[in-house]
């Protein structure tokens, strides 16, 4: 009984105090009789039950509650799974695609300019004013599998390729003066760690542009004079090469390139006799009975600086259009490339030694006497620097000199070095984007006098 | 006299031919013996990367989901998408790790870089796979990126000399320094709140 009066409620105790009242304020203290004891029992008790049916109810809802929080935790974890395993799966997908797609394996890149020219020639009393889509040029490569590679390069030059006024293609009279060339197709084959074998038509490891000629990796809107007479970029043979590394944990940054292929058909008469640049075969139906072999050493071991150097020899820069004679010939070649920070050097300087040839007809004392020896050089430092407020990208302003003579033999008759400064600004919105503006001086004795004047210009590439 | 006859030793174009012949066969030779040594330019595995990161006790990958912020951000660095839904780091204590691609020419050249305090504490090229340019592996080049950090506008801190011939391979480790300092940024920015 204690105890269940112990555990009374709060209405019990107020059934007790009514009671209590009832029986009057004087008798406040009177102990209740048995029938009010007997009736407050009743109460507890019945208090007692309901409190016990709803601790069991709340009992049975912690429990449900319970299962359910953990059957929601399992969900959620089973959930986890699945986004884990699609997500793996997508970009399993995204990173691997499949095997057979040949259009994944195949690469597409490109590069073009456009001149603008305006030229005066006091001596020869002419002006060139023109505008020209000089370079439209398309890659396409395609990797077979992860060691076996195809490239190839398609330009078209100045823009119009066809027919004469009269109809006719090629007959030399008011031909467009537009051409298409092939100038890369070859395969190439990563034999070893960073040494590939490369075979097919393929540009000649010489000089700075002759493999690196996109718009925007070089000041001035034409190419250098240099670069174009004397080493005839852009030049591309076909051959059988190897290029790599060289003893690269001892000298890292040395590689080499060594290629046996086609060689030249200069003229032996007219006015670009044994003009190497007018000998370029262009792997068109040429002569292949007389080879050339080209090597070239590269060091690019100090970030920003290159220093290269080629040799070539031509076992007869004619392909046996002399009947009686061959015209050996070997170019040496060798540059500097040097960038830190803002500044930039460029400079190069190569030569041509042709065997004399019958007095007839040979470079030496033929027609066109001294072309034996066809030097040049020049020497570039440039500036670049964020483009000014207001406008993105980066510009830069170069100064170049530059001499080049194509008739530099002992027997030479005329003087034929060219010497000229160029001087002029590159802008590049984005690193792969240029316009550029230069001036170009010329002094020289030769009879078709100097081209000065400026250009304009503005080219892209892709990859 | 003339030099090619010195140097060949022959008069008029069939011998001339056959010397092509044989510099061929000597080439055509030269191919299949550097065929059977044919391997890729793997230079460190990503695991042993991550090993020798942290001293053998690589923490688990953490998977950092990208968000349509995030992605702003990282497409304003690379030029375009990374086409992945999330990248996997490792992290401990003020350190990062990731493992990033980018294609120089054609190819992914697979990198790792460990960011500590916000700089470049280390960049690694771990498998490059293009014909060339193959030269940015070699610590005279990934040295420079050692303390690199970040401007606000995303840019390096400090130049980062190229090499002549290795311009495409160049821009993508640039990219990808950027790209990693500003990823450290953001995990931690959003570790703290």
């Amino acid at each position: 009984m204690k105890n269940v009066l112990l555990v009374g409620s709060g209405r019990a105790a107020l059934l007790f105090a009514a009671l209590a009242v009832r029986s009057g304020g004087s008798h406040a203290a009177e102990v209740p009789t048995a029938e009010q004891m007997w009736a407050i029992i009743q109460q507890q008790q019945k208090t007692i039950e309901e409190l016990k049916a709803k601790l069991e109810t709340t009992e049975g809802t912690v429990q449900a509650t319970r299962k359910e929080v953990a059957e929601t935790g399992k969900r959620v974890e089973e959930t986890d799974q699945k986004v884990e395993a699609t997500v793996e799966k997508v970009e399993e997908a995204a990173a691997k695609p499949p095997a057979a797609s040949w259009v994944e394996r195949t690469h597409v890149g490109g590069y073009g300019e456009l001149h603008y020219n305006n030229w005066e020639n006091d001596e020869a009393k002419t002006e060139k004013d023109e505008v020209d889509f000089h370079r439209f040029v398309l890659y396409l490569a395609h990797d077979f599998n992860d060691w076996i590679h195809f490239y190839s390069e398609i330009e078209i030059e100045h823009a119009l390729v066809g027919d004469d006024d009269s109809g006719a293609f090629n007959s030399g009279q008011n031909n467009k003066p537009g051409e298409v060339e092939l100038e890369q197709a070859y395969l190439e084959l990563d034999i070893h760690e960073n040494q590939s074998l490369r075979a097919g038509l393929q540009l000649l490891p010489v000089g700075i542009l002759n493999e690196t000629h996109e718009p925007n990796t070089f000041y001035g809107v034409e190419r250098n004079l240099v670069e174009t007479n004397i080493i005839p970029s852009t030049w591309w043979e076909a051959g059988l090469g190897v290029h790599g590394e060289l003893l690269p944990s001892a000298f890292p940054g040395l590689s080499y390139n060594l290629l046996l292929h086609s060689g030249l058909q200069v003229a032996t008469t007219g006015a670009n006799a044994f003009r190497v640049r007018q000998g370029r075969q262009k792997v068109a139906e040429a002569p292949a009975a007389d080879p050339a072999f080209t090597g070239q050493l590269k060091y690019t071991g100090i970030p920003g600086v290159e220093v290269g150097f080629t040799g070539q020899y031509q076992s007869d820069v004619t392909s046996s259009t002399l009947a009686d004679d061959n015209i050996s010939a070997t170019l040496f070649e060798g540059h500097l490339i040097a960038t830190k920070g803002p500044f930039g050097l460029r400079a190069l300087a190569a030569r041509w030694d042709l065997d004399d040839g019958p007095a007839a007809t040979g470079p030496a004392t033929g027609p066109s006497d001294g072309r034996d020896v066809q030097w040049g050089w020049y020497v570039e430092p440039s500036f670049r620097f964020d483009a000014p407020a207001l406008l993105p990208g980066e510009a830069g302003v170069f100064a170049r000199y530059s001499e080049h003579d194509n008739n530099a033999g002992d027997a030479a008759s005329v003087d034929a070095q060219i010497s000229r400064w160029d001087v002029g600004l590159n802008y590049w919105p984005h690193p792969d984007v240029v316009f550029k503006f230069d001036y170009q001086n010329e002094e020289s004795d030769i009879a078709s006098g100097n081209n000065d004047g400026f250009n304009l210009g503005l080219g892209y590439a892709f990859f | 006299m003339h030099s090619n006859r010195l140097l060949f030793g022959w008069r008029g174009a069939p011998a001339r031919r056959r010397f092509f012949l044989r510099r061929l066969c000597s080439c055509g030779a030269l191919l299949l013996w550097v065929t059977l040594a044919h391997a890729t330019g793997t230079y460190q595995a990503p695991e042993d990367f991550l090993r020798e990161v942290f001293a053998g006790q690589v923490p688990a990958p953490k998977k950092l989901w990208i968000t349509d912020e995030l992605k702003r951000q990282i497409d304003a660095i690379m030029d375009h998408d990374l086409g992945v839904l999330r990248l996997s780091y490792w992290a401990r204590d003020e350190r990062t790790a990731w493992i990033l691609e980018e294609i120089g020419k054609e190819q992914p050249i697979t990198t790792g870089i460990v960011v500590n305090a916000g700089k470049v504490e280390r960049l690694k090229v771990l498998i490059f796979r293009e014909s060339r340019g193959w030269e940015i592996r070699h610590p005279f080049f990934t040295d420079q990126f050692h303390n690199v950090g970040l401007k606000p506008d995303t840019q390096l801190d400090r130049n980062i000399d190229g090499i002549s011939g290795a311009t495409l391979s160049v821009t993508a480790m640039k990219k990808l320094a950027r790209l990693a300092l500003m990823l450290d940024a953001w995990v931690k920015d959003h570790a703290e709140h």
